[in-house]
């Protein structure tokens, strides 16, 4: 076997567009190389002769109109070169698809590499080098060479010993236990430790290193949600006449499970009392509500924090194809029809700590990862938002959400007995190993070596066959091919065959699963987190089926085994030999949460004050604030178009320059029916984490209610990012933050339908400072809108038209953006509150008027306050506006309020609607090109420069 | 009723959208699967019209459509030539469009000349966008008034909406030489242009889409399949009732196609019935 080295560059005359933008990026975060060339790298193992060599290179690798192919290594071309590849086993998509597409030109098997090669003009080797690493290479995941790289061979892993050894547990003292728990990373705590010891003294014998590996995985707080679901002794305020809160006479309350005392039990109440819509909560990958008569929708969120830390651009890929995995695998699945992201990530002039990448670097390769998946899996990303804060430089949070759709008869499933445990998708390989326990641990800056196998690159037309695949076993005329689907995700087939199997026990044999190269050990087979693959539940007579439709796809099918066994267990089998064997009580149930103790203390007032800005300079200072300014250079990377869904888009207005307060798209092909998808964030109000959630969730149903949904079919989700949970303190912030969740979802009858907690976001520098992330709370919704007709957008659309404000403003300033662009301004600094009875008024008031008709346009008043809300309006419609407004509360960011243009005809009729609440005309449009407020004025065109210029990537 | 065939593949995700067009248009759509197509090419003798829908084929491995058009050259290339022989419309959007180049179904033949045997060398590329990033939005709409496409002549449209979205990262347009687009101008094979100083990717000439000969070919980087109704537009909240009366400007393009081959088919039924 020899390995040929191809190489393609663009030819004499054509611009090499990738040489432009690595210099464009590399002079971004400080570099200054005169010019860069790019040139594609492909690696081809096989034996072939020279004239097939040549073929693959001239018709298969080269567009000869605008590139030339070069078999070899070309010479330097400038001062110096570096050449990035991907390390061995690390996922290369492109790869796989040249060894595809070489197998159909010659028929003839080959293996192939990719690599990218840089050649730079001013920059000595040394420079170069570092170039590679702070822009083009990320070394958890790549090789930098610094020559043309052409191996004799390719290198593989090593075989391993494939015996799976028993752990002697029996006779460890409980620090024996502890360390081990640690150095194999299980992260179980002490009492987790010593109960699986207790249960492998019952049966009377040493556990297996499989079997640990399983428990671990099952039990890790990523999957079982052990903080959630702890009993909790609770001190604080506002904690008792709630449900599963045990009161005792000291004050405090024993909380038995917060997720089901708080997220839940709101769900619950909401679902006796009115909400007759929710179809499935809190049980399945994502929580299913009812559309229409035929249709339901879904929608789940993730996070994938650590991933993305260690490599932004494969953890955010695989977090959002993880997520929509999830949609793939609700009910007897669903089609994923729209995706949102919310990022957080630490200011780009922040000096990154010792082992992090640049914040510029980390939101850039955040984006080209969730495009890069979303856009080839077809899903379009919608909606979104990003958040910067400092403290996130160490830990930056990746959230990924996803809608599904389906047929309403299609929103359960359960594996049966005798049904064959069938995975559709990718093959398994190293990657992602201890993925969930991995996610439950904190980060320090050895971790990108540590964990450097939990990271992977994903695959998303593997996903994508896989979807096509599925969607057409759904569909089939005979019905549904399979009794049961979920996805492989965190703990690998550990998790997913052992949720499947929870009731009847199932039989796997680890040898039937297609690996991507030799070597791998059945416990690295049976925990890897390997991208792309889903678990299914079929009938034996069904199998044939599947597997027609699968070769059509040219999605991968296995066997792997049967659900149901005599004695509900979980057994795994290895080449003839059992390996592990579970109870799978013991597996689900074995877990006993410990008592965890925790207090709230409301923090010390901030002194009120009277609000004293510069009206004139703070405006535009606000636009350009990287949280509220422009974010089209990510939107537009994304295809938010596919699917042909749209309705209301992410950016509107006659220039698309003014940013929409939710998405509108139509699930149903040729309905009129739309669904409304936002989302709400208030991190800066975290010194009452009460408030962060109370105030996202008002935020979110304020988006929703500003492009017409109705918020009496609003679902939500909860998403905890939690900077840690092991002292008391934080822990009572959890509980707080709970309590505001539950008060919240119930005045505003929004149910929340699933939910996903992150709690340990934390990341320890060399020196051994600990860089904790602020409390974060995401709260996403959707909502229906009836009749589409009826969507508002933001942009004014008439001079002469009225700007009306409902809602009461104050004027507390506690985690304001002024405060934020200038902490040391003069002003009134208590943190505002949301007002559960007027907030969930305000938005049915303000649903009802905008149903009626009696509304132009609508926008959410939140980031800025009402002058950043009006000039978004203005200048998204392209017209002058004149304001009248108490000068000490035009930037506060009072929650609950909405800003709505209306025609002067309807001026009465509107305030008839909005009687007896605060609802006041603040200003009108007209043609000029100015914005002005008392002696303050604004050409449109600067504020909107300065927005669109805030915040580029 | 006519039948469209709308071709499928690995990565491919704009079928369901393109599908929905054909059919507002009055024609039966049905989606086969590139694996199936290959096995068994006579199934395009069975189209009326044919769509090549947009996506990520294959990955774009390489590059957009190189190893979906490598796959199609040697068995498909020659049905495709037959079916426009039959006068078959055809669209491809966007992936479809980067297809079709390396295919060597565009720009085709002169005026007058006759198609290769087989798969000819590509002489037009869809190059990497000037920006090097994907890139979503919706851009000006502009028919040449020599244009020979069957697809986008006579469209009606304001200037407000006249817009169409495009969504791609490869889509600036690129001929081999001089000769090559002077050949397409002046033969009407250009068969859109984005508008002035609109040109999202640097294409040569603000060329947006392409015909053969024929005009029955269209490759284009937007996405007609996406402009089916007027809440899609990206400013429907602002036009105004006079402004929405008609359809669409994709849904036209996809009526004109249908309407050719309705046409077709009645005049050979009267030709073969004299």
């Amino acid at each position: 076997m020899t390995v040929f080295r191809i190489e393609v560059t663009p030819a004499p005359g054509i611009v090499d567009t990738g040489g432009r933008a690595a210099l464009h990026q590399a002079k971004q975060l400080g570099f200054s190389p005169k010019a860069i060339e790019t040139t594609s790298i492909y690696l081809v193992q096989g034996k072939l002769d020279s004239e097939s060599v040549s073929k693959i290179a001239t018709e298969l690798l080269c567009n000869p109109v605008t590139e030339c192919a070069h078999i070899g290594s070309a010479d330097l071309r400038a001062d110096s070169m570096i050449e990035v590849h991907p390390q061995p086993g690390v996922m290369d998509p492109e790869a796989q698809a040249v060894e595809r597409a070489i197998e159909r030109l010659l028929g003839t098997k080959v293996q192939v590499q990719t690599g990218r090669r840089f050649d730079f003009q001013g920059a000595t080797c040394d420079e170069a080098s570092e170039l590679a690493k702070r822009c083009f290479a990320n070394t958890v995941v790549h090789e930098v060479h610094t020559s043309p790289y052409h191996p004799k061979e390719f290198k593989y892993g090593h075989a391993q010993d494939m015996h799976v050894p028993e752990i002697p547990i029996s006779t460890l003292s409980d620090s024996q236990l502890e360390t081990m728990s640690r150095d194999s990373h299980l992260f179980l705590d002490l009492e987790e430790m010593q109960g699986i010891q207790e249960h492998y003294k019952t049966i009377g014998r040493e556990p297996r290193e499989i079997e640990l590996e399983t428990l671990a995985q099952t039990w890790s707080e990523h999957c079982v949600h052990k903080t959630l679901k702890a009993t909790i002794r609770y001190e604080g305020p506002n904690a008792t006449n709630r449900p599963h809160h045990e009161e005792h006479e000291d004050g405090t309350v024993t909380i038995h499970n917060l997720l089901k005392a708080t997220v839940a039990a709101a769900t619950f109440e909401l679902m006796e009392e009115s909400v007759d819509w929710c179809l499935s909560v809190f049980v399945d990958n994502a929580g299913i509500v009812k559309f229409d008569d035929k249709h339901a929708v879904c929608f789940k969120v993730e996070t994938h924090n650590h991933p993305s830390a260690l490599e932004p651009y494969g953890g955010a890929a695989t977090g959002i194809g993880g997520c929509i995995r999830d949609i793939m695998g609700t009910g007897l699945a669903a089609r994923p029809i729209a995706a949102t992201d919310t990022f957080c990530v630490a200011h780009f002039d922040n000096e990154p700590p010792e082992g992090c990448l640049p914040s510029r670097r980390v939101l850039g390769e955040v984006v080209r990862g969730v495009r890069d998946y979303g856009n080839r899996m077809g899903i379009p990303t919608v909606n979104g938002g990003v958040s910067f804060d400092n403290n996130y430089a160490g830990n930056p949070l990746v959230y990924c959400g996803c809608v599904g759709v389906m047929p309403i008869d299609r929103i359960e499933g359960d594996a049966a007995q005798g049904d064959r445990i069938i995975v559709i998708g990718g093959q398994t390989g190293r990657d992602g190993i201890h993925g969930a326990t991995f996610s439950s641990a904190e980060l320090t800056d050895t971790h990108a070596d540590e964990f450097s196998h939990a990271v992977q690159i994903g695959n998303p037309i593997t996903e994508k066959k896989a979807l096509d695949a599925i969607l057409e076993a759904r569909d089939h005329k005979a019905g549904c091919l399979f009794s049961a689907i979920t996805d492989c995700g965190a703990g690998g087939f550990s998790s997913a065959v052992g949720e499947m199997g929870e009731k009847i026990g199932a039989t796997v044999y680890l040898e039937n699963a297609p690996l991507k190269y030799k070597g791998l050990t059945p416990s690295e087979i049976w925990i890897s987190e390997a991208q792309e693959r889903m678990v299914l539940s079929v009938p034996p007579e069904n199998v044939k089926a599947i597997q027609e439709i699968c070769d059509r796809h040219d999605a991968e099918l296995c066997d792997l085994g049967e659900f149901g066994t005599p004695g509900k267990e979980l057994i795994l089998q290895y080449a003839g030999e059992t390996v592990g064997k579970i109870d799978m009580h013991f597996l689900h149930d074995g877990w006993h949460g410990a008592t965890r103790v925790a207090r709230w203390n409301k923090p010390e007032l901030k002194k009120s004050g009277t609000n004293l800005i510069d009206v004139q300079t703070m405006l535009p200072k606000l636009l350009a604030h990287p949280n509220i300014a422009s974010k089209q250079s990510i939107v537009q990377q994304y295809d938010h178009e596919v699917q042909g869904r749209s309705v209301i888009r992410p950016f509107v207005g006659p220039s698309g320059s003014a940013p929409s307060d939710a998405a509108v798209i139509t699930p149903v092909r040729g309905s009129t029916k739309g669904l409304a998808i936002g989302n709400g964030l208030a991190t800066a109000l975290a010194d009452d984490p009460y408030v962060i959630a109370t105030a996202a969730i008002d935020e979110c149903v304020r988006n929703i209610v500003c492009v017409g949904g109705d918020p009496s079919t609003i679902a939500i989700l909860d998403n905890y990012c939690w900077p840690g949970v092991k002292d008391e303190e934080s822990l009572g912030r959890l509980v707080r933050c709970s309590h505001g969740c539950y008060d919240a979802a119930k005045a505003y009858g929004t149910p929340f339908i699933s939910g996903k907690d992150s709690l340990n976001n934390q990341f320890t520098t060399e020196s051994g400072e600990t860089i904790y992330i602020p409390p974060t709370m995401l709260i996403s919704g959707f909502g229906i809108v009836d009749d589409i007709a009826t969507c508002v957008t933001m942009d004014a659309k008439a001079a002469g038209n009225l700007l009306v404000l409902v809602g009461e403003t104050n004027s507390a300033m506690g985690g304001s953006h002024v405060l934020l662009v200038d902490p040391n301004t003069e002003c009134d600094q208590e943190l505002p509150t949301v007002s559960l009875t007027d907030g969930p008024r305000n938005a049915t008031r303000v649903f009802e008027a905008i149903n009626s008709g009696l509304v132009t346009s609508a926008h959410d008043c939140s980031e800025g306050g009402v002058l950043v809300s009006a000039a978004e309006m203005a200048f998204g419609g392209e017209l002058g506006l004149d304001l009248r407004f108490d000068e000490s509360l035009c930037f506060s960011e009072t929650p609950s309020r909405y800003l709505l243009e209306i025609h002067p005809d309807k001026r009465a009729q509107v305030e008839q609607h909005f009687a007896g609440i605060p609802c006041e005309i603040i200003g009108a449009f007209n043609d000029s090109n100015k914005m002005t407020f008392g002696d303050a004025s604004w050409l449109l065109e600067d504020l909107c420069r300065g927005w669109m210029t805030g915040m580029v990537i | 009723m006519a039948k469209a065939l709308v071709i499928t593949a690995p990565g491919i995700n704009c079928d369901l959208e393109l599908a929905e067009g054909f059919a507002l248009a009055g024609a039966t759509p049905w989606s086969v699967h590139i694996n199936e197509l290959l096995e068994n090419p006579a199934i395009i003798d069975e189209a009326d019209l044919i769509g090549l829908p947009g996506g990520f084929s294959y990955g774009d491995s390489i590059a957009a459509g190189r190893i979906m058009a490598n796959l199609m050259r040697k068995t498909l290339y020659p049905k495709f030539i037959e079916a426009l022989r039959r006068g078959v419309p055809m669209i491809a959007p966007c992936n479809g469009f980067q297809i079709a180049v390396q295919l060597g179904l565009l720009p085709g033949p002169l005026p007058g000349g006759d198609w290769c045997g087989s798969a000819p060398a590509p002489t037009v590329a869809l190059a990497q966008n000037e920006s090097a990033r994907f890139i979503d939005k919706w851009v000006q709409f502009q028919v040449p008034t020599n244009t020979r496409c069957i697809w986008t002549k006579n469209i009606n449209s304001t200037p407000a909406t006249s817009l169409i979205p495009i969504a791609h990262g490869e889509g600036r347009f690129v001929p081999a030489n001089h000769a090559v687009m002077q050949d397409i101008e002046s033969s009407g094979r250009v068969a859109c242009r984005y508008g002035a100083n609109n040109n999202p990717n640097g294409s040569v000439g603000d060329v947006m889409g392409i015909c053969d000969a024929s005009g029955l070919v269209l490759g284009l980087m937007p996405h007609p399949e996406r402009f089916l109704r007027w809440t899609q537009h990206p400013t429907w909240t602002r036009l105004s009732n006079e402004e929405q009366q008609g359809d669409p400007l994709g849904l036209q393009m996809f009526k004109n196609a249908v309407q050719h081959v309705t046409k077709n088919k009645t005049q050979n039924r009267v030709e073969q019935s004299v």
